[in-house]
């Protein structure tokens, strides 16, 4: 690398580390909602990636309802629409678990089907509303563009954005799992179902809600991937398979799993990727998951579980 | 009318019914009577006295139905005009519309129901290269004719086969032509989606730089079909600083590449980004700001400025929406029922072999196209010319660079 200077190789050593927390944070988000539901509760949710390409619906019409209605608002409505998707998805969730998952809990594999159809009935509705074509909201302006601490450094602002939501919604998802009452339901109901209703949890209730919040978190990162890609029907399948690779890699159960784990899955494909080409780069990073996985099944943490 | 009253009706009057057009009194330009069944269809396709059967092969669902919504929409409006304009040898046009669901077995398993159960006289569709290499083989066992529209890779001819799209010489020479001359450019960086297109077009395009241009290639790049993450490749595209960005990344990648490049600063003041795969249908995701000033290389536009086009545009937004935009691909699928029409009228035949002969002459032209133009060569590709558009913040480019009529040349020597 003679041929550059050596403030270019600094700016883009410092732009390269960024592409790679950037990853990161838009992994760590897309996984949080998954890790909640496979994690906690074992349901192989494979609608997961249609709960996130809501998510980014809401955000498309929220878009276009400001535009034509309240024009003055554009700058703003951002934030309106990460709440709104939080609570379209999790609704939805809500729903879904009332109708379908409470009577598959006890069967794994049959959730991986029920929920397999919900992603392909989900996916038809989609584009029956909103049509076969991506859309991608109007994006406030002081989303775009970057900022440049030096003259050669861009660190992208949608990119900061994604990073500071997902460090908001990983402390809020500690908090609430780890420091709370609710939380502490959550965590007693997946490991023994019976006893905590004995001591006088309603689980169902827990159940209900913890595939709700799941589908909400889920819904969040849709609205923020708006922010980097377009929508459409199909979206949904694309981001579903790096989730689970996440989550899995991670260890099911555990939170700090699930960051540790989009941590070094990013850093690998980002840093691999700037020497050889991006196809190889994820080829390379899926052969030592999978070589990893083969030693530790588990995933990288695992929570020692009574069974 | 039944069949049997026609003939009944045309035994006793024949002589008045033939003065009756020769004075006018009949305007429609060709009237079923003209053209028996029995001598206009040998073959035994879907052809009555009033009725001609086609199929329209597209993906309704899946991954692709965001591409190819707009070409069976183009195909449709074509083929109302032409059943309003007296229909083909006297019949009306009854469509046949099959889903190919992104799935390419699935393409070939309904192109073998539109040929063999079906019968139709010919099929309108097929967009990815893997969909028509799935339904080829049917259609040349079958002996079907199928009107292929989107711009592809080249390397095929087939007999059953017309490409109204234009073959990948005919987009990237040209395109790198303009660029080398009236940008300067002499280091270029390829950057691509994963799969048989791009890499084909990439090869063409290195060989094309190195060997004519006497240019340089300072890097290439595949990422996979839908991946959304462009960052590192944007760091090694600013340590080369290359003259030309030259990109045929497809689908919802688009929107994330060029999302990221303007969030990185690499914006068309500083950088000439020339692409092969952006067409006012990808736009629509992009959104025009981030493409504003990035060149789009094609043989269509919306904006096209000539009576063909105006009127295209406004009968297509009149059946699907003022919000709806015509890409290239869109443009090249609406040509091929004119071919089909055009060729069929000059045989005077519904039957395959003689319309692919006719077809084959090299005399098909079209005067009509939106585009402008084209002729049928001999090759069974058109002869197109080649624009370059420059994006505009409203979606729409503005066409600076317009070729000669570009013969096509589906097998480049010295190019493979």
């Amino acid at each position: 690398m003679g041929e550059y200077s050596i403030q270019e190789l600094t700016s883009i050593f410092a732009m390269q580390g960024f592409a790679g927390i950037s990853l990161f944070s838009v992994l760590l988000l897309m996984a949080l909602g998954l890790a909640i539901i496979f994690g906690q509760m074992g349901v192989i949710n494979m609608a997961h990636g249609e709960f996130m390409a809501m998510g980014a619906y809401t955000t498309y019409l929220l878009s276009v309802m400001t535009q034509s209605y309240f024009p003055d608002l554009m700058g703003y409505y951002f934030f309106i629409a990460i709440i709104a998707s939080f609570f379209v998805a999790g609704l939805f969730g809500y729903l879904t678990e009332f109708v379908l998952i409470r009577h598959l809990y006890k069967r794994p594999l049959d959730t991986l089907l029920a929920t397999w159809g919900l992603s392909l009935i989900m996916q038809q509705s989609f584009r029956s509303i909103f049509g076969a074509r991506e859309v991608s909201p109007t994006l406030p302006d002081w989303l775009m563009g970057s900022w440049m601490p030096t003259d050669s450094i861009f660190i992208p602002i949608n990119g900061m954005f994604v990073l500071g939501l997902t460090t908001i919604v990983t402390i809020g998802v500690f908090l609430l799992m780890y420091r709370s009452t609710w939380g502490l339901n959550v965590r007693a109901t997946t490991q023994n179902r019976v006893m905590s209703g004995a001591v006088g949890i309603n689980t169902k209730q827990v159940d209900r809600l913890t595939f709700a919040l799941g589908c909400g978190i889920a819904g969040v990162a849709g609205a923020a991937f708006t922010t980097i890609a377009s929508t459409g029907p199909t979206s949904g399948s694309l981001y579903i398979v790096d989730t689970f690779m996440v989550v899995v890699f991670g260890g099911a159960a555990s939170l700090f799993g699930t960051i540790a784990s989009a941590f070094t899955i990013a850093q690998a494909q980002s840093i691999l990727e700037f020497f050889i080409s991006g196809s190889m780069a994820k080829v390379f990073t899926l052969l030592a998951l999978v070589i990893i996985l083969m030693m530790r099944p588990e995933g990288l943490f695992s929570i020692k579980v009574r069974k | 009318m039944s069949y049997f009253s026609r003939r009944k009706f045309l035994g006793k009057t024949g002589a008045l019914f033939s003065a009756m057009v020769a004075a006018g009194l009949i305007t429609s330009s060709a009237m079923a009577a003209d053209y028996p069944t029995a001598e206009v269809n040998t073959t035994g396709l879907a052809v009555t006295d009033d009725t001609v059967k086609v199929g329209i092969l597209h993906s309704l669902t899946g991954t692709m139905a965001i591409s190819e919504t707009g070409a069976q929409e183009a195909e449709k409006l074509a083929i109302k005009q032409i059943n309003e304009s007296g229909g083909i040898l006297g019949r009306q046009i009854e469509i046949i519309q099959e889903d190919g669901a992104s799935d390419w077995p699935t393409f070939a398993e309904k192109s073998r129901k539109l040929l063999v159960n079906d019968d139709v006289a010919a099929v309108f569709g097929c967009w990815t290269s893997a969909s028509r290499k799935a339904a080829l083989p049917v259609f040349e066992k079958e002996n079907g004719l199928l009107y292929y529209p989107t711009f592809y890779e080249g390397l095929e001819q087939s007999k059953n086969v017309i490409y109204t799209g234009q073959e990948a010489t005919q987009q990237i020479l040209a395109g790198l032509d303009w660029v080398a001359e009236e940008k300067d450019a002499k280091t270029f960086y390829l950057i691509g989606s994963d799969y048989i297109w791009p890499r084909t077009s990439m090869k063409i395009a290195r060989t094309h730089i190195e060997k004519v241009l006497g240019g340089k290639v300072v890097g290439e790049e595949y990422k996979p079909l839908g991946d959304t993450q462009f960052g590192s490749v944007i760091n090694k595209i600013r340590l080369k600083k290359p003259d030309v960005i030259f990109a045929a990344v497809v689908g919802g990648s688009n929107v994330a590449w060029f999302k990221q490049l303007n969030a990185a600063g690499i914006t068309s003041d500083k950088q000439t980004l020339l692409t092969l795969s952006v067409t006012e249908d990808e736009v629509l995701g992009i959104g025009g700001e981030n493409l504003e000033g990035f060149y789009s290389v094609m043989k269509y536009f919306q904006s096209l400025d000539n009576p063909n086009n105006a009127e295209f545009v406004a009968a297509f937004k009149e059946m699907h929406g003022d919000d709806s935009v015509i890409g290239d691909v869109t443009q090249a699928a609406y040509l091929g029922p004119w071919l089909w029409k055009a060729a069929v009228e000059k045989a005077g035949s519904f039957d395959v072999d003689k319309v692919v002969a006719v077809s084959e002459a090299g005399d098909i032209e079209l005067d009509t196209a939106p585009e402008g133009y084209v002729k049928l060569h001999p090759n069974h590709h058109l002869w197109s010319k080649t624009r370059i558009g420059k994006w505009n913040k409203d979606g729409q480019a503005t066409v600076v660079y317009e070729s000669d009529l570009i013969e096509p040349n589906p097998f480049p020597e010295g190019y493979q």
